[in-house]
C-alpha cells in the first residue's frame, strides 16, 4: 500500500516536474547569495559552508511542505485516505517518503555541488552529502506533522514555518556539526549517528503523530 | 445494520440537528433530503467517520464505527463532492488508485472494463483534466462496479450527470440493494430505485 | 469521603469556583512578591564580583524557571483534554500559553540586561539562553497556530498535537544547544554564578519563584474564565449572568 502511493506521487512529481524544479532551485539560489553577501573571501566562505547549506535545505524543504497534502485536501484524495481501512500511518509515510524522494534527494545530490563553490574539501563534500542523506528524510517526516496540522488554514504557508523550524533545530546543529568537525580534522561519526538516530525516532514516532493530527484537521 | 442513536451535529455555534435516530438494514435505500446547509454532508460525514458527532452515536452491527476503525471502513464506501480524481492522472490511474485506497486492489484490464461500463470508451488514457465535469464523475463513480462493500454512503452522486448515465447508476444501486446492500444517499433529484424499503429523512 | 470531581470538570462550575479562588492567590502573589523584593533588594548582599547588577536574578531565575515549567503544564492539561475529550482542560492549556510566553520573554530581557553588564554585550548565544529562545518560539507556534483555527474544537486537538510534540522535542533540542555550546566554546561564566549562594539569595529568589508561581494561577484561571465565557456564550447559565450583570 506505501508502495502504491510512493508510486503514484513520483507519478504525479514526473508529470509536474516545475514543481521538484523550483524546490531545487531555490536551494541553489540562496546558497549562492550569502558570498554576494558576505563577500568572497574564501577562509571565511570555508568556515560557512556547512551552516548556509544546511540552513538553505532546511527551508527548500518546508517550502515543499505545503504540497504534501494540500493537492490530496483539494480534490478530495485526502478524504478517500482517511477512509482507507489500511493504516492511515501507513500511508503518511508513504506520503512522507515520496516527499523526501522528491524534494530531499535533489538536495542530497546538489550539496556537493555547491560546496565546490565554497571551496569545501573533498572529505567535507562527502560529510556533507551525508549528514544531508540522514538529515532530509527526518525534515519531510517532521515537517509532515507541520503540514497536517495546518491543512487548509490561511496563511498555513507562514504558520507552518513558525510551527516546523524550531523542531528542525537539533537536525541542523548535529548536520552543520558533522561537516564542521570534520573541516576542523576532528570525527564526526557522533553527529552521524546521532542523526541516524533522530531519524529512527522520526519514523517511529512521526506517522502516528501526522495521522492523529490529519484526523483533527479532517473533522 | 447502520444504526445512529440521538445523534446531534452543529457547525460553529449553529445547531444542525439532534436527536436523531434511524436505522438502515439490508437492502434498504435512506434518501436525505433538504435544503442548501441543512446538515446533508455533515450527516454524512459523520455516518463515513470522518467527523464526529457532538453527541450519540453511530452503530454497524451493533458496535459503535469508532472501535470498529479500520473494520468499519472496509465494508464501507464513500463518494463526496469531491471525487478524489487527479488532473495530471489518466482515468484508468485514477481508478486504480482510489480502489487501492480503497483496499480492493484491480489490475488493468479489471479498470478498462469498468471505466467502459461506465461509457468511457476511448477516453481511459486520457488525462483527467481534458474530461468534462460529467465524466470526472462518471470516472469516480467507476469505483462502485469494482468494490464489493456493502454499505455505499453517496453524497450527490447524480450532479452534473445526463439522462444515460442517470440510468446506469440507478441500475448500480439496484443491483447493490439487492444483494443485501445499503445505501444513504442525499440527492436533489426525483429517483425511483427498487428498495425493500425507502428511508425519507428531510432535514430541515 | 468522596468529593465529586467531574462537578469541577464542568465549565460553569469551574467558572464560579475560579472566581472564589482568585482573589485568595492574588493576595499570595502580591505578598509574596512584596517579601521577595525586600530580601532581593535589601537582605540579601551585594556581590562580591558582579555587585549590585546581579540582583535582575530574582527576576531572571525565576521567569525563566516558570517559563519551562509552565510549557510542560500546559502540554500536559491538552494532552489530557485530547485523550480524554474534556473541554476545560484544553481550555486551560490554551490559558497558560500566553503567561508562559510572556515569561519566557521576561527571562529573555532581564537575561539581556545582565549581560551587558557582566559580559558587556546585550545578547551571548549561551547555552540556556539560546534554550530559553527556542522555548520562546515554541509557545509562538502553540498559540499563533490555535488563532488560526476559526473551530475551537480543531483548535483544541491541534494544539495539543503540537504542544506534546514540542515536549518531546525539548529535552533533544536543550541537548544539541548544550553539544553545539560546547563544541563552539560560548561564554565561559554560568547563570549560577558562585558556588556557594548567600542562604538570603537563595531564599529571596526561591519566594520570588512562588510568587511568580502564584501570579501564573491568577493569570491562568482569570484567563480561563474568559475563555469558558466566550465559548459557552450561547448557554442558559452564561445567558443568566448576563441578565445579573444587566440588572
Amino acid at each position: 500500500m506505501i508502495l502504491w502511493i510512493i508510486k503514484r506521487d513520483l507519478l504525479l512529481a514526473m508529470r509536474r516536474r516545475s514543481d521538484v524544479l523550483t524546490t531545487l532551485f531555490f536551494f541553489i539560489i540562496v546558497v549562492s547569495l550569502f558570498p554576494l553577501g558576505v563577500g568572497p573571501e574564501m577562509n571565511m566562505l570555508r568556515m560557512m559552508a556547512p551552516g548556509v547549506v544546511w540552513v538553505a535545505a532546511l527551508l527548500a524543504s518546508m517550502l515543499a511542505l505545503g504540497r504534501m497534502f494540500s493537492s490530496d485536501y483539494v480534490d478530495g484524495t485526502l478524504e478517500q485516505m482517511l477512509l482507507s481501512p489500511v493504516s492511515l500511518s501507513g500511508l503518511v509515510m508513504g506520503k512522507a517518503l515520496s516527499h523526501w524522494l522528491v524534494t530531499g534527494v535533489p538536495l542530497v545530490l546538489m550539496a556537493p555541488v555547491l560546496g565546490i563553490q565554497y571551496d569545501l574539501p573533498v572529505e567535507a563534500l562527502m560529510v556533507l552529502t551525508l549528514s544531508l542523506l540522514l538529515g532530509t528524510p527526518v525534515l519531510s517526516l517532521v515537517g509532515a506533522i507541520g503540514a497536517a496540522l495546518t491543512l487548509g488554514l490561511r496563511g498555513g504557508g507562514v504558520l507552518v514555518s513558525l510551527l516546523v523550524l524550531p523542531l528542525y533545530i537539533p537536525v541542523l546543529i548535529f548536520g552543520a556539526g558533522a561537516v564542521e568537525a570534520s573541516t576542523a580534522g576532528m570525527g564526526f561519526d557522533a553527529h552521524l549517528s546521532l542523526l541516524g538516530a533522530f531519524l529512527l525516532v522520526s519514523l517511529v514516532f512521526s506517522p502516528w503523530a501526522t495521522a492523529a493530527s490529519l484526523r483533527i484537521s479532517m473533522a | 445494520m447502520l444504526t445512529a442513536n440521538n445523534l446531534e451535529c452543529s457547525r460553529g455555534d449553529h445547531k444542525l440537528f439532534a436527536g436523531m435516530n434511524f436505522s438502515v438494514k439490508a437492502g434498504e435505500l435512506m434518501l436525505v433530503s433538504g435544503p442548501n446547509g441543512s446538515g446533508k454532508t455533515s450527516l454524512l460525514r459523520l455516518l463515513c467517520g470522518l467527523s464526529v458527532p457532538d453527541d450519540g452515536e453511530i452503530c454497524w452491527d451493533g458496535i459503535n464505527i469508532r472501535e470498529l476503525g479500520g473494520d468499519y471502513r472496509s465494508v464501507m464506501t464513500y463518494l463526496g463532492h469531491l471525487g478524489g480524481i487527479k488532473d495530471d492522472l489518466t482515468a484508468i490511474e485514477n481508478l486504480r488508485i482510489s480502489c487501492a485506497l480503497a483496499g480492493c486492489e484491480i489490475d488493468e484490464e479489471q479498470a478498462t472494463d469498468a471505466l467502459r461500463r461506465m461509457g468511457l470508451t476511448g477516453r481511459e488514457t486520457l488525462p483527467a483534466k481534458v474530461l468534462s465535469q460529467g465524466q470526472r464523475r462518471r470516472v469516480a463513480l467507476a469505483r462502485l462496479l469494482v468494490t464489493r462493500t456493502k454499505l455505499w454512503i453517496l453524497d450527490e452522486p447524480l450532479t452534473a450527470l445526463d439522462v444515460a448515465a442517470i440510468e446506469l447508476i440507478k441500475g448500480m444501486l439496484e443491483h447493490n440493494l439487492s444483494q443485501g446492500g445499503m445505501i444513504v444517499m442525499t440527492t436533489h433529484q426525483e429517483l425511483n430505485v427498487a428498495a425493500a424499503a425507502t428511508h425519507q429523512l428531510v432535514l430541515s | 469521603m468522596t468529593i465529586n470531581w467531574f462537578k469541577y470538570a464542568s465549565p460553569a462550575s469551574f467558572y464560579f469556583l475560579a472566581g472564589r479562588m482568585i482573589p485568595f492567590f492574588i493576595i499570595a502573589a502580591v505578598i509574596l512578591l512584596i517579601i521577595g523584593l525586600y530580601i532581593g533588594f535589601f537582605v540579601a548582599p551585594t556581590d562580591f564580583q558582579q555587585g549590585e547588577a546581579y540582583r535582575i536574578i530574582f527576576i531572571h531565575v525565576p521567569a525563566a524557571w516558570m517559563s519551562m515549567f509552565l510549557y510542560v503544564v500546559m502540554a500536559f492539561w491538552a494532552g489530557i483534554g485530547l485523550a480524554f475529550n474534556t473541554r476545560l482542560s484544553s481550555m486551560v492549556a490554551s490559558a497558560i500559553a500566553p503567561t508562559g510566553a510572556m515569561f519566557t520573554f521576561l527571562a529573555l530581557w532581564t537575561g539581556a540586561w545582565w549581560g551587558k553588564p557582566m559580559w558587556g554585550t546585550w545578547w551571548v548565544w549561551d547555552a540556556r539562553l539560546t534554550s530559553e529562545l527556542i522555548l520562546f518560539f515554541l509557545y509562538i507556534g502553540f498559540m499563533s497556530l490555535q488563532a488560526a483555527i476559526d473551530d475551537p474544537r480543531r483548535a483544541d486537538k491541534a494544539g495539543a498535537i503540537i504542544a506534546l510534540v514540542g515536549v518531546v522535542n525539548i529535552p533533544i533540542i536543550y541537548f544539541s544547544v548544550q553539544w553545539w555550546n560546547t563544541l563552539h566554546q560560548g561564554a565561559s561564566v554560568s547563570l549560577v554564578q558562585s558556588p556557594k549562594m548567600a542562604t538570603a539569595m537563595l531564599t529571596g529568589m526561591l519566594i520570588m519563584a512562588l510568587a511568580a508561581w502564584m501570579y501564573s494561577i491568577v493569570m491562568v484561571l482569570m484567563r480561563t474564565r474568559m475563555i469558558i465565557l466566550e465559548r459557552e456564550r450561547h448557554t442558559a447559565w452564561v445567558s443568566e449572568l448576563k441578565e445579573g450583570v444587566s440588572k
